[in-house]
């Protein structure tokens, strides 16, 4: 199972952004760098320990007014300018997080369907009844469009580097 | 100009995030772009050769797909062209 690291400040940001933004839907974009697996990103066990360092949350509107509570998405246009100052910072577009209001933290047919950064993480959180629970991240893996597939990767939360709390 | 290229297509790219080309219009640009890394050419384009309909071209701040010439619209080498493939989702 691939790992996505967080530090605790993007972790508890990502969950605040549902908890605000709940009855609907929040979303954003997570920035970051990626760390291949080697000797020195493997824990104990040398489990590999490599992938996404995410090093910031930057939140985005919601342009689906229509149907917020259930659907999200991010104008090309904001994303284009999120892409342009991640680029004056060193940092890559790393992944994606939303909320899904009462409903489960899995990836849904819509959530699949849309999906096309592939290589990229995807983070949801679920929010019931305004408290966020469960967050869960799923990488988009596959070489194309056509064999795409959601696996889901385990988060670490990270309160300063080198101390990586399991969550 | 300069293509950024999104971090899902870097593999296919010679692992950059951006890539500098002559050409004078966006359709030439992406031309250039696909002769010069083949591998990209099934990412961005359906087998009939259309731009997939999940991925937005900005040309700096404006949409493509809005420009009145579309994918004929002049460039200059300070113009900067964004691949953005679409984001969205939903319970």
């Amino acid at each position: 199972m691939g790992i996505l690291h967080l530090n605790r400040a993007v972790y508890d940001a990502i969950r605040a952004h549902g908890e605000e933004t709940w009855p609907h839907e929040c979303c954003g974009v997570l920035l970051g760098r990626f760390s291949p697996a080697n000797a020195s990103t493997t824990d104990a066990a040398g489990k590999e320990l490599g992938g996404w360092q995410v090093q910031a949350a930057v939140r985005a509107g919601n342009t689906r007014t229509d149907s917020a509570h259930n659907r999200y998405q991010i104008a090309p246009v904001e994303l284009v300018k999120i892409e342009r100052d991640a680029r004056r910072q060193g940092l890559d577009i790393a992944g994606f997080y939303h909320s899904h209001p009462d409903h489960p933290a899995q990836w849904s047919a819509t959530d699949f369907a849309e999906a096309h950064w592939l290589g990229c993480s995807y983070v949801i959180t679920a929010v019931a009844q305004g408290k966020a629970t469960v967050t869960n991240s799923f990488l988009l893996a596959g070489a194309t469009e056509e064999d795409k597939r959601f696996d889901q990767e385990t988060i670490l939360v990270e309160d300063q580097p080198g101390t990586p709390d399991p969550t | 100009m300069t293509i950024f290229i999104p971090t899902p297509l870097r593999l296919y790219a010679g692992g950059q995030d951006a890539v500098e080309l002559d050409a004078p219009t966006v359709a030439d640009a992406l031309e250039a772009l696909t002769q010069a890394h083949p591998d990209l050419r099934k990412h961005l384009f359906t087998a009939e050769g259309k731009l997939r309909a999940f991925v937005n071209l900005y040309l700096n701040d404006e949409d493509v797909r809005y420009l009145p010439a579309k994918e004929a619209t002049a460039v200059t080498s300070a113009d900067t062209l964004s691949i953005i493939p679409f984001i969205a989702g939903g319970n």
